[in-house]
């Protein structure tokens, strides 16, 4: 297991940033941690460095305990944006932290054309755009190669052309065997690049599956006249999983089901305009799931 | 290669390109020569009457001679040189929190204590540093106005050399050290510089004031650290103010007494700054 925490809580006060986090990134898997602003994304990534100690609960890296002595060298880290030296230049603030890691400076070359940054590396980090921060700051923790990558929304800053070179280096680096611990507020990013996910709302963790048992098997979309005769017809056959949406149905069935679904509407003397599977993304299983627990409280 | 020495490494190459860094040091300098060997030279040329006025013109050629340089390096420390060291150390503590490049540290492996030493053997190479170049410069600037004047040159004893050189790394270790604490308390490095120069430059000095009127607080200001600094100063050779010396020099403690008092600052300071870099990090 590369990161496991169990039952991880901070409180500020009365205030509870994370509240009994329990989550598992297994090695060599992308780990989307989701959820909306302020939702304890960072909090808990912070506690999984040992940037700040945790009110309650553990939280084990690569098997020890979070922010020991020499733990953090196996790992990299981008938290709440990058933090480097105002007056050094992109390559000499990438060769303190070469020295911190104990490591030559041969890496720093290496990384920041790994970011796209090779021809702006000797300009001052203050001369930097946001998104050439962001990208330094990616740089930083690719230095000297670790297991595991905790990125807090790594493609904050960046045009969509950065979002999409960011996306192709997590492939790149889930294909080379890295552990990528990724959050985000930004689901499309997670569906595309992420094994696993975990959904924190409000401080908790709400969810912790794969991309495909989340977005479950999909449904039917139909396209029916009349509305009320299909929508009884539909509730007969899938139960209260039917929802009505722009004057089209979603039944929450298998989409194998669609001959089926078509013959009772037909039979039920339906004029059946459209029928279509569809797949639930990402976005709306969240939203959904958040809406829920609103709706608990 | 352990943590202490790559954190040390990395601090050495961060505080190396600081620009802050090489501006408080040639403020320092700039002191130093100015108030050093400027002023009395031109007292000296003008007969003694200007700026320390009756003052005795062999004295005033004498205190710029290279025997006296010993003097000359530690006389400006405990006040001024002190409170831009204390300047220094608060704003290496304190601007890591603005930049977020604490966070950046603390996530490369080492400990927060191997950081913080690395932090603490940096700033003190460049304690070091400081001390050994202002004696440098002021050796060959009172060499030069030996030669000028005519005099030989003769140069300090070897104890004095010793005592001076030391003295002054101690002085300036303190108030390094006691900026790198308000530093990391303030987390913010014009409120950790402000208050360090209120204290050094005011605060000090009006309570050893006020102390000659209020018996009971004089051995509160005599374990003060700009005392502990101004006395080591004073036994180093350093005229104290009262008798005409620089600001800061004082002789209200015995060498002795004054540099135990200063290693026991220096050890709270460090300590308590260590229990402080504890703090979350946000």
């Amino acid at each position: 297991m590369a990161v496991r925490t169990e039952g991880l809580t901070k409180r500020y006060g009365e205030q509870v940033a994370v509240d009994s986090v329990s989550l598992t990134v297994r090695k060599g898997e992308v780990y989307g941690f989701l959820g909306p602003n302020g939702a304890g994304k960072t909090t808990t990534l912070r506690m999984i460095l040992g940037l700040i100690r945790p009110s309650g609960g553990s939280a084990t890296v690569l098997g020890r305990p979070a922010g020991g002595a020499g733990v953090n060298r196996q790992v990299g880290a981008l938290v709440e944006g990058p933090g480097f030296y105002p007056y050094l230049s992109g390559r000499d603030n990438l060769r303190v932290l070469a020295r911190y890691r104990g490591i030559g400076d041969g890496d720093v070359g290496r990384v920041l054309a790994r970011v796209g940054l090779a021809e702006r590396a000797s300009d001052a980090f203050k001369a930097y755009s946001l998104g050439m921060k962001q990208r330094l700051g990616v740089a930083a923790a690719l230095l000297g190669d670790p297991g595991l990558l905790v990125l807090d929304e790594p493609t904050n800053g960046l045009d969509p052309a950065g979002v999409g070179d960011m996306r192709r280096l997590l492939t790149e680096l889930a294909a080379a065997g890295h552990t990528v611990l990724l959050s985000s507020h930004m689901l499309s990013e997670v569906q595309e690049t992420c094994d696993r996910v975990g959904v924190i709302n409000r401080g908790r963790l709400v969810v912790e599956a794969t991309v495909g048992e989340l977005r479950g098997s999909g449904g039917l979309r139909v396209r029916a006249d009349p509305l009320s005769t299909a929508l009884d017809v539909s509730r007969r056959l899938a139960g209260d999983d039917v929802t009505v949406n722009d004057g089209a149905l979603l039944l929450r069935v298998d989409p194998g089901r669609a001959a089926e679904v078509t013959r009772a509407l037909v039979a039920a003397d339906v004029d059946v305009h459209e029928m279509r599977p569809v797949e639930r993304s990402l976005e709306e299983v969240f939203f959904e799931m958040t809406a829920d627990e609103e709706a608990a409280r | 290669m352990t943590a202490l020495t790559a954190s040390t490494r990395a601090e050495v190459l961060r505080l190396r390109r600081w620009p802050a860094l090489w501006t408080l040091g040639g403020v320092w300098l700039l002191l130093n020569i100015t108030f050093g060997y400027v002023f009395p030279y031109l007292s000296y040329r003008n007969g003694g009457g200007f700026a320390n006025e009756g003052a005795d013109p062999r004295q005033l050629l004498a205190d710029v001679m290279p025997e006296s340089v010993p003097v000359a390096v530690v006389q400006g420390m405990p006040m001024f040189g002190g409170a831009i060291l204390f300047a220094l150390g608060a704003l290496t503590a304190g601007s890591g929190y603005g930049w977020g490049t604490w966070k950046t540290a603390f996530t490369q492996g080492p400990g927060r204590s191997a950081v913080l030493g690395g932090t603490l053997a940096a700033l003190g190479g460049v304690v070091v540093a400081v001390v050994l170049g202002t004696f440098a410069i002021d050796l060959g600037i009172a060499a030069s106005l030996a030669s000028v004047e005519g005099q030989g040159i003769a140069l300090p004893a070897a104890g004095d050399v010793a005592r001076g050189l030391g003295g002054g790394v101690l002085i300036l270790a303190l108030w390094t050290a006691a900026g790198l604490a308000v530093g990391t308390l303030t987390r913010n490095p014009a409120l950790a510089v402000a208050l360090g120069l209120v204290w050094t430059l005011a605060v000090e000095n009006l309570l050893r004031a006020v102390s000659s009127l209020l018996d009971w607080l004089g051995p509160v200001t005599d374990v003060l650290p700009g005392t502990a600094a101004g006395s080591i100063a004073s036994a180093v050779g350093g005229n104290p103010v009262s008798e005409g010396g620089s600001p800061g020099v004082v002789d209200n403690l015995g060498g002795g007494a004054a540099v135990t008092v200063a290693l026991c600052y220096l050890a709270v300071l460090v300590v308590v700054t260590g229990v402080l870099a504890r703090r979350d990090v946000a």
